[in-house]
């Protein structure tokens, strides 16, 4: 069956040279000329590394969509008793009348639901 | 005039496909022991799970799981043997883990159609891309700004009850057309959800969100014309008036020779219109991958047997029922299909009774009004089904007239048992008798002489006074037809 996937799928990698300003942008880490020099070649070496399957014969190997080997588990629907309110804004940096208080969000929420 | 006509006019027509968001009704959030509660004071349903708080691991929710297994199944989706939660990466506040478990390309349900139908009765397809599993964020409201919008706000308050809450997400096939059929759709869902038990989908209270992807293409091509998504649409209103709002526009642009660019569109209530939120430019990149907390889900069929037994009846097949088989008009089935409740006691009456009209009559009209009237709802009323079908048998036979039947169900709603006993024991029954009748009849027209005078003259209007009068004088016991007929029959 055809399942169309959302959207924001992860480009196939490649040995092509890598993003790497892009790829600290999108996990929010400030990188400076020289990391973004060095972890490049790093990553790049991975990638080739991760290339060397291609070469493989993996026709026999079913695709793997998840190393765990656990299935099913899970938990009946019933509640269990959370965290007192004081003590989870006691760990905030700030809060107000109960809520977290964050820095002002200028983007427009994107894909969130 | 709708977007819809609009375009046709322009010789476009509209291709529209629905995402929708649907929080699941459940004791607990998906992941965790937290209560799934709507509202509440901030930040009172959370736990190291729900806050993203590092080492707590995710369990999912198993009811959950059902209500994803039985939904899909209500459309004839497919339930694939195998699933698995993805992490969905990006960063925004109201989100603490700065990723949202949900399912990328193996979801629990895939395809599947829903059947609905418009104000006219038309039944229409819409078949679904997939419905999978997610988690809801929690809620961010903007302050410093005076009112609640992220412009101008100088801060961001965050409540984390609703983070975590099962949110199903169901992705349609652009098969819709119209402003008017995106509506139905939804009405549609929600009412298999509602009847499912597995929301309460309601859009005030954002258990049901809602986005829209609209394009337009000239009338008979066939490739899909660049899209826009629209989105803040909070009622069922908002929605049909946004997608006619863009359809217009997107005429409006084509034909003056512009072309409709790919954007986010948000809907503005109070203009009436929908503007653009781009407010960045970089495609999204969520970097989906496996969540390593979460063991995949095997379902097997048997499981899958089994809740697809338990099913009930779709509400589309009640719908074709109630239209088809019993010839209700499409309003008294939509009204019926609305309140399960009712929709369940009219079957009753018409299962004892097997007079459908007769049965929406009652249901829909005097016992619906009773109901109304004493703010008892009429399954929990002393008036039965079986007494209904009694009813029902009386009027049939002609054992007594309409106007006694509303009576005794006045009488049977406040507890007086069985009708048959009441006419039995009242000498309720209707008077057919020729001689009896007679009697009444020539009573009247003794004594409303100018009456009769006036319908000689020719103001024949005054034959329903003086039926009427007979009618009051036999105690509201004579046969109205035979009245009737005999009074035109002194009168000729």
């Amino acid at each position: 069956m055809n399942t169309r996937l959302p959207h924001g799928s992860i480009p196939i990698l490649s040995s092509e040279k890598i993003d790497v300003r892009y790829v600290a942008k999108l996990a929010r880490i400030a990188l400076t000329d020289d990391e973004v020099e060095r972890f490049g070649t790093q990553l790049a070496d991975l990638l080739t590394h991760v290339d060397a399957l291609a070469q493989l014969d993996i026709a026999s190997v079913s695709a793997t969509a998840q190393v765990i080997e656990s299935r099913n588990v899970l938990r009946d629907d019933l509640p269990r008793p959370g965290l007192d309110r004081d003590v989870v804004l006691a760990q905030a940096p700030a809060s107000q009348g109960g809520f977290f208080r964050v820095p002002r969000i200028i983007a427009v929420k994107g894909e969130a639901s | 005039m709708s977007g819809t006509t609009g375009a046709a006019a322009a010789g476009y027509e509209a291709v529209i496909g629905i995402e929708c968001h649907v929080e699941l009704k459940t004791q607990t959030k998906m992941f965790c022991g937290c209560l799934n509660e709507f509202g509440g004071e901030p930040n009172t349903k959370v736990c190291p799970v729900c806050l993203g708080l590092p080492g707590a691991l995710p369990v999912p929710n198993l009811r959950a799981i059902e209500h994803m297994i039985r939904s899909g199944l209500a459309f004839e989706a497919a339930i694939p043997a195998f699933s698995k939660f993805d992490r969905k990466n990006y960063f925004y506040p109201d989100m603490p883990k700065d990723y949202q478990i949900s399912q990328y390309d193996m979801p629990l349900t895939q395809g599947g159609v829903v059947r609905y139908w418009l104000e006219d009765g038309t039944i229409k397809e819409c078949r679904l891309v997939r419905i999978h599993l997610e988690e809801d964020t929690g809620k961010s409201t903007h302050a410093g700004s005076g009112d609640g919008r992220i412009a101008g706000s100088a801060y961001s308050l965050v409540d984390f009850n609703r983070a975590g809450v099962p949110l199903m997400e169901c992705v349609s096939e652009p098969d819709i057309r119209s402003a008017e059929e995106a509506v139905a759709f939804l009405e549609a869902l929600k009412r298999t959800f509602v009847q499912l038990g597995v929301s309460d989908v309601k859009m005030e209270e954002g258990s049901l969100r809602c986005d829209a992807n609209v394009s337009i293409r000239p009338i008979g091509a066939h490739e899909l014309g660049t899209k826009t998504e629209i989105k803040n649409m909070n009622s069922f209103r908002s929605v049909q008036r946004a997608i006619d709002s863009e359809i217009a526009r997107q005429v409006a642009l084509v034909t003056s020779g512009g072309r409709v660019i790919q954007e986010t569109r948000g809907w503005d209530e109070v203009h009436a219109t929908t503007h653009s939120m781009r407010s960045k430019e970089e495609a999204h990149d969520y970097r989906y991958f496996p969540d390593p907390d979460l063991p995949p889900l095997e379902v097997s069929e048997n499981t899958v047997g089994w809740l697809r037994v338990e099913l009930p009846e779709s509400v589309i097949r009640r719908f074709t029922r109630y239209t088809g088989e019993y010839g209700l008009n499409v309003q008294q089935a939509t009204q019926l299909i609305d309140n399960p409740s009712l929709a369940e006691y009219f079957d009753a009456c018409v299962a004892l009774s097997e007079n459908p009209a007769q049965s929406v009559n009652f249901v829909l009209g005097d016992l619906s009004r009773l109901a109304n009237e004493t703010g008892v709802a009429i399954y929990a009323s002393p008036v039965v089904p079986k007494h209904v079908a009694e009813l029902i048998a009386l009027l049939d036979g002609k054992t007594i007239n309409s106007k006694i039947a509303k009576d005794l169900l006045e009488r049977m709603w406040s507890g007086g048992g069985s009708p048959k006993a009441i006419v039995e024991r009242e000498g309720l029954a209707q008077t057919s008798d020729p001689g009896a009748v007679a009697k009444f009849v020539d009573q009247v027209l003794a004594a409303n002489g100018d009456a009769v005078a006036q319908y000689r003259a020719g103001k024949t209007n005054v034959l329903g006074f003086l039926v009427g009068q007979v009618m009051k004088a036999s105690g509201g016991k004579a046969d109205p037809a035979l009245v009737q007929t005999m009074m035109t029959q002194r009168l000729a």
